[in-house]
């Protein structure tokens, strides 16, 4: 029998500490979409995906009102579209992404994900055009994200790519600057992009992935920051095991909702990604944890270790609760959606290169980032670079979110609103890398590549 | 606990006859009690019901509108929730 105090303490962590399933993704596969006709091909991927994803709002939704679980997001991640699209024999992408756009919009969902290419060895002739369609389309579209994984631990690094892409993340930029170039915050660059990351921007279906699954991606900052309130001053083995035990029953709130929704909507259970993913309310912010660990301020030095040891007790924790742990699963370090990681940056305690060593130890990289509109596109791709490196050599993801804020520098800051949040503009050191990246060429894979 | 099993929470402040109106909601539904704690904490009425909805004529979310329609009207916060959710989370 359930006793009162596990009901109570369930309740707190729904009601006070912003315990939440933070999105149901539904993967479809898009490959059965393939035409020589783009319109055809829109048409067929507009169909399949509000065929399939017809009910997924509204069983998201009975599933929070029965369990009483507060669940954010319903999202869709589909097949690459630099896949899908290659025979189409068009040369702009951007109707493809109108048409998730259209299909998103039907489905009531508020991301969909996958306007994306897997380019860690090399460009196919698609996957050139979807990316040159990539600051286009993220501006005419409102609910399309695109991921760009540009290295893998097996491959090495498309250093063509990383180049590429700092020229497109500025082009996305340009493109929507009227809105404080929002484009850039649906579109991330990855090493290591995991086929089954619920999370957006990043989520797309990777190409081993069944024809339709369900991944849900778990969320519960407020839930590991109050269990470690409760042994301020103990020694470090005691907050392991705490955060552990945090993780352990959030991520059993996940797994319960996945299966529930699994079963309702005929798709099979996928993973769960049991990130602490913050949002911009107080309360549900990652650098408040790393503060409960005795650094007055996150970026502190002792951040990166103590950040380490907060990811790895999730992990642990977490894989306990479900065998299918998967997507990105650790600690989110985004600084746009963490009040903490905010009032970090705006007291100077935090700076771009203490975020990248952070990078090194938490699940995915830089992350929602504003850095000044005038930074050079060789300076991102180097930004880049060193993230896709880290990636690589670590064998991890990594990944970079970057926002160039057209007409605005350090002293600056951006405002989305909802989940998105605020960011401070943030410095980045102006000496060149221009020469590096414009030699271009690839990366080889890592010698511990070589497993076989 | 079988998936029909259900836990209600009454959060508020303490007035008469709160374990009645309750359970007069129940009752027109075909809800059946198992088990009811009830405690002050810090003056906050604090009441914990158990119940089986396997009998019932109406679905968790029509008896969750109920129940917090009752709750607004009398000032209490009236939770029903699937009781897999707490085996879930404090159970191995």
């Amino acid at each position: 029998m359930i006793t009162d105090f596990e009901i109570l303490e369930t309740l707190n962590m729904f009601q006070e500490q912003h315990l939440d399933v933070r999105t149901i993704t539904m993967g479809i596969n898009l490959m059965d979409c393939s035409s020589t006709s783009a319109e055809e091909t829109c048409r067929r991927i507009y169909e399949k995906i509000c065929r399939r994803a017809e009910k997924l709002v509204q069983t998201g939704e009975d599933i929070s009102r029965e369990y009483q679980v507060p669940i954010i997001n319903k999202r869709i991640s589909v097949t690459p579209i630099s896949i899908v699209a290659a025979s189409s024999g068009v040369s702009d992408y951007v109707c493809f992404a109108k048409a998730l756009d259209r299909a998103a919009k039907t489905c009531g969902v508020n991301f969909i994900g996958g306007f994306s290419a897997l380019v860690q060895k090399g460009y196919t002739d698609s996957d050139i055009k979807l990316i040159e369609s990539i600051p286009e389309s993220l501006a005419v579209t409102e609910y399309v994200c695109s991921s760009v994984n540009l290295a893998t631990t097996r491959t090495g690094i498309n250093m063509d790519a990383v180049r590429d892409m700092g020229r497109i993340i500025k082009q996305t930029a340009e493109l929507t600057k009227d809105r404080d170039a929002i484009g850039c915050a649906k579109l991330v660059v990855f090493a290591n992009a995991p086929e089954d990351n619920p999370f957006m921007a990043g989520s797309f279906m990777g190409p081993g992935e069944p024809e339709c699954v369900i991944n849900v991606g778990i969320s519960g900052p407020g839930v590991i920051k109050t269990a470690m309130e409760s042994v301020k001053g103990a020694d470090l083995g005691v907050v392991a095991e705490t955060i552990k035990k945090a993780a352990f029953k959030i991520t059993r709130v996940g797994e319960l909702v996945a299966r529930e929704a699994s079963a309702r909507l005929g798709a099979p259970f996928g993973i769960i990604d049991l990130s602490l993913a913050p949002t911009p309310v107080v309360g549900d912010s990652i650098a408040r944890i790393l503060e409960e660990f005795g650094l007055s301020d996150c970026g502190a030095w002792g951040t990166t270790c103590a950040l380490a040891m907060l990811n790895d007790a999730v992990k642990k924790g977490g894989t306990m609760a479900s065998s299918f742990v998967g997507g990105l699963s650790g600690a989110f370090i985004p600084v746009s959606e963490d009040e903490g990681m905010i009032a970090s940056v705006e007291k100077g305690a935090l700076n771009l290169e203490k975020l990248e060593a952070m990078t090194c130890v938490c699940s995915v990289g830089l992350d929602m980032i504003a850095i000044p509109g005038d930074t050079p596109a060789t300076t991102i791709s180097g930004i880049i670079a060193d993230e896709m490196a880290i990636g690589t050599f670590n064998s991890k993801t990594t990944a970079v979110r970057l926002i160039p804020v057209p007409g605005k520098g350090v002293g600056d800051s951006v405002e989305y609103g909802g989940l998105l949040g605020s960011a401070p503009i943030m410095h980045v050191n102006p000496a060149s890398c221009s020469n590096f990246i414009n030699r271009g060429g690839r990366v080889p894979a890592p010698i511990h590549s070589m497993r076989n | 606990m079988n998936t029909q099993a259900a836990v209600i929470t009454v959060i508020g402040h303490d007035t008469i006859g709160i374990i009645a109106k309750v359970s007069a909601v129940l009752a027109e539904n075909q809800v059946n009690i198992k088990d009811i704690t009830q405690t002050i904490l810090e003056e906050i009425f604090t009441m914990i019901m158990i119940v089986d909805m396997s009998k019932s004529n109406v679905d968790i979310k029509d008896l969750a509108d109920k129940l917090e329609a009752l709750g607004s009207e009398i000032g209490l916060s009236i939770r029903i929730q699937h009781a897999g959710l707490f085996n879930a989370m404090h159970r191995i």
